[in-house]
């Protein structure tokens, strides 16, 4: 009789168990939607900020100090100590390599251009642009082109492999020469595929693939620094301590977090004699915008959360509200509370649940495209959210039941049934 | 008895002077009145979706503005260098200052190689630390310098001129320098390697002038390009560049945030406007047998349409009224939660909220009208 009842219900009136399964689709959509969006944000943010440049930089742990002013150094270039080309790959087998978005080598060497008969100083800095290198089975390419992504260049990229150079626009201003044209370089004939822009240093200097700069410092395999962009977790009070003080598995947990820390330490092990550390002004602000930003989408999806819960309820109290007549009859005929309530509360967990699966076929969805639309990458949805949002749509839409399932369990069988509320 | 008889007599007394306008809007003050239920539980709906509303849109406007302080602790987004590696005119400063206006942060920096005691090359500073402290907050100092003649060592260089912190001499064109260490100064990045002093004591040694200012301009992409004009015009010998990759860093960050958080507002509107038609078109069509009784009571089509359109118009105002107070107060708290910072009220949006609140109340009482019309009154009297 129960099911009957239920399922007649559902039979006869279609259009308004349609009307409030709509309401609980549209509030589960846009749950859906928002909670996905709230859990990806934070990668996908962090994403956009390594376009701000690297957060970790890895050098020579018996190095002399750098004496730079102005992108133009001071030192003795063969000064001080380096790290092996070879090693780099290794980067590749870290623990959080999945985190590490890409790494540029830099060999800063000191050449000198002919210029109205003058010898002029300047400085050439080795680097990958997008080397192709491999670790283990897998291949992977990286370089200043993922890591340094406010470089432009006007003409073409240089090859890893070639000989060709970027020169700095206001250099390539001074000395006249553009994309095409052939520069000599402390007697090499080079050809200078483009004219490299980054409003910093390197609009001064000559930027040129790492073998010819290890070539002009007679050092192969040599390499000054490396500039490492990673995913990282903003720091706490465990990121900050340190690891050797550490208990077997608070370290354990320090390690296996993405904090610029752990990484940091984790490249340190990778790359013998090395000595990696967080680059701060990138590293401790990108922290602070992360975090803003995830709390914001997070309180925005609390907003869109209530708004759903909302029309789901609205729904639902409006549907019982109008079957009155139905309680009065049920109650008539010797139907009890629980009775009467039992029935409502079943349509609508059956409501609910269909809602619910609807709800978060097209919130999936709805996410996939806002994630294409504005991140040009896919938002993933973990499976464990499909219980949850299922689990919320029955909560919600039996909250919003309860207030008017009680109003008409409550209901005086007379009245209703006279058409007097 | 009498009592009764006297009052209904004055309640009939009053009525018959009474013109005709204060029925309409009796009804409309009595419907609310007297279907308490239905009407608060409507009224809940309306506020409720006016202030999530409110406070979205509140966010949406202002959060450009929250975020772009987030970015400032990234620090410079315009250096100014005199041209060729030249020193700064003196009151260049100053001249960045008055363009700034307070709209940003500016800090000088004078540059040169100085020998360490055993004639290793390192690269001093002279800036003032006041300045720096609140433009690059990114820098990790174990003590500031507050008196003359201290210096602050960045970590890499600390072993080479005063691993116990003892006082060190710094020598630069045969002009030596005694300081003290006052702390270290680690940043991961080029400061590591150098050694800060402040500006008074840097020039009284060396007799070198600022050569760099850099300038953490805020406001929009527009108000910093023209700062930077402003500030080529204020100081004609300098060369004043962007730091590109923290404008361009900023500006995607901004515009991906900008637009995730326009998909949520439209979202959140949609539902919050879908819930409100719904429960008020259920509360309308509810009332079809007053409906009914008018129009069996002869009032026309224009006074229906007139009373429930009235109605509906009172309620959409009322509700987007203390929904809008309620929003500005959720759009506050999260502002103080999220960004330490109030979010400021944006009377702008109450016109928005109030129009969207009365066109969805509108159209939910329209509908069910519209539907009702043909119908005879009778029929639905009968309860068919």
């Amino acid at each position: 009789m129960f099911a009957r009842l239920v399922y007649e219900s559902f039979r006869r009136q279609k259009r308004r168990k349609l009307l409030a399964g709509a309401a609980i689709t549209l509030g589960v959509t846009v749950a859906t939607a928002m909670i996905a969006v709230a859990t990806d944000i934070g990668d996908k943010i962090n994403r956009e900020l390594r376009t701000i440049g690297a957060n970790l930089l890895v050098t020579p742990q018996e190095d002399t100090l750098d004496v730079e002013i102005g992108g133009i150094n001071l030192k003795p270039p063969t000064d001080g100590a380096f790290l092996n080309e070879a090693d780099l790959p290794k980067i590749e087998g870290t623990f959080w390599h999945n985190n590490i978005t890409g790494f540029a080598p830099m060999l800063p060497v000191n050449v000198s251009v002919q210029r109205e008969g003058k010898t002029e100083n300047l400085t050439l800095l080795g680097t990958y642009f997008a080397k192709q290198l491999s670790y283990g089975k897998k291949d992977f390419t990286t370089g200043v082109r993922s890591t340094h992504p406010w470089w432009k260049v006007s003409g073409a990229w240089p090859d890893d492999n070639s000989r060709d150079v970027l020169v700095g626009e206001r250099l390539a201003q001074k000395v006249s020469t553009k994309p095409g044209d052939e520069i000599t370089l402390s007697g090499r004939q080079l050809r200078v595929a483009g004219v490299l822009s980054t409003g910093g240093a390197e609009d001064d200097q000559i930027v040129a693939p790492i073998a010819l700069a290890q070539e002009i410092l007679g050092r192969p395999g040599a390499v000054r620094r490396v500039y490492v962009s990673a995913l990282t977790k903003p720091e706490d009070a465990l990121a900050r301590r340190d690891p050797k003080s550490m208990s077997g598995p608070v370290y354990d947990r320090w390690y296996c977090s993405p904090y610029p820390q752990s990484i940091a330490y984790q490249l340190q092990e990778a790359i013998p004699h090395s000595h990696a550390e967080q680059i701060r002004q990138v590293a401790q602000s990108e922290g602070a915008v992360l975090t803003r930003i995830k709390g914001l989408i997070f309180l925005i999806t609390l907003a869109a959360l209530i708004a759903s819960a909302l029309a789901v309820s609205a729904a639902m109290a409006t549907t019982i509200f109008e079957r009155r007549g139905e309680v009065g009859l049920m109650k008539a005929l010797g139907a009890g509370r629980l009775a009467v309530a039992s029935i409502f509360f079943a349509e609508a967990t059956l409501l609910a649940l269909l809602g619910g699966l609807i709800g978060f076929a097209t919130g999936s969805l709805l996410a996939h495209q806002i994630g294409r639309s504005i991140f040009n990458a896919d938002i993933s949805i973990p499976p464990v959210l499909f219980p949850v949002i299922l689990a919320i749509a029955v909560i919600v839409t039996f909250a919003g039941s309860a207030a008017a399932i009680r109003k008409a369990v409550g209901l005086d069988p007379v009245y209703a049934l006279r058409g007097e509320l | 008895m009498s009592v009764r008889s006297n009052s209904a007599q004055e309640v009939a007394a009053s009525r018959a002077h009474s013109p005709h306008t204060s029925m309409f809007i009796r009804m409309l003050l009595r419907a609310a009145v007297l279907r308490r239920g239905r009407a608060v539980s409507a009224l809940l709906a309306m506020v409720v979706a006016a202030a999530v509303g409110t406070a979205t849109l509140n966010l949406y406007v202002d959060v450009q503005a929250k975020l772009r302080r987030e970015f400032r602790n990234y620090g410079a987004n315009i250096i100014v260098v005199g041209k060729d590696g030249a020193s700064l005119p003196a009151d260049a400063l100053s001249h960045a200052e008055s363009v700034l206006a307070g709209r940003g942060i500016v800090a000088p920096f004078a540059l040169i190689v100085a020998r360490s005691s055993d004639a290793q090359p390192i690269v001093v500073v002279g800036t003032d630390f006041e300045r720096v402290k609140r433009l690059d907050r990114w820098w990790s100092v174990s003590s500031w310098p507050s008196g003359p003649q201290q210096a602050l060592i960045g970590v890499r260089a600390v072993s080479l001129i005063s691993p116990k912190s003892h006082a060190f001499d710094l020598s630069f064109q045969g002009h030596t320098n005694h300081l003290t260490p006052a702390g270290t100064v680690q940043t991961g990045a080029a400061e590591d390697s150098r050694v800060y002093l402040s500006l008074p004591d840097f020039v009284a040694w060396t007799g070198v002038q600022p050569s760099t200012v850099e300038v953490a301009a805020s406001g929009s992409p527009e108000d910093v390009t023209a700062i930077m004009h402003q500030l080529q015009n204020a100081i004609p010998a300098a060369d004043v560049r962007p730091v590109r990759q923290i404008m361009e860093g900023e500006a995607r960050v901004l515009g991906k945030t900008h637009s995730t958080l326009m998909a949520a507002t439209t979202l959140i509107i949609l539902t919050a406007a879908l819930c409100v038609l719904s429960t008020l078109m259920g509360w309308v069509f509810d009332r079809r047998r007053d409906f009914a009784i008018m129009k069996a009571l002869g009032a026309s089509d224009w006074l229906l349409n007139g009373f429930f359109a009235a109605e509906a118009l009172a309620m959409g105002a009322v509700g987007a009224i203390i929904g809008f107070t309620v929003g500005i107060g959720i759009a506050a708290w999260i502002g103080r939660v999220n960004f330490h910072a109030p979010v400021v009220p944006r009377f702008g949006v109450l016109p928005i909220i109030l129009a969207g609140s009365m066109v969805v109340t509108l159209l939910s009482a329209i509908l069910p009208i519209a539907l009702l019309r043909g119908v005879q009154p009778a029929v639905i009297l009968r309860g068919e």
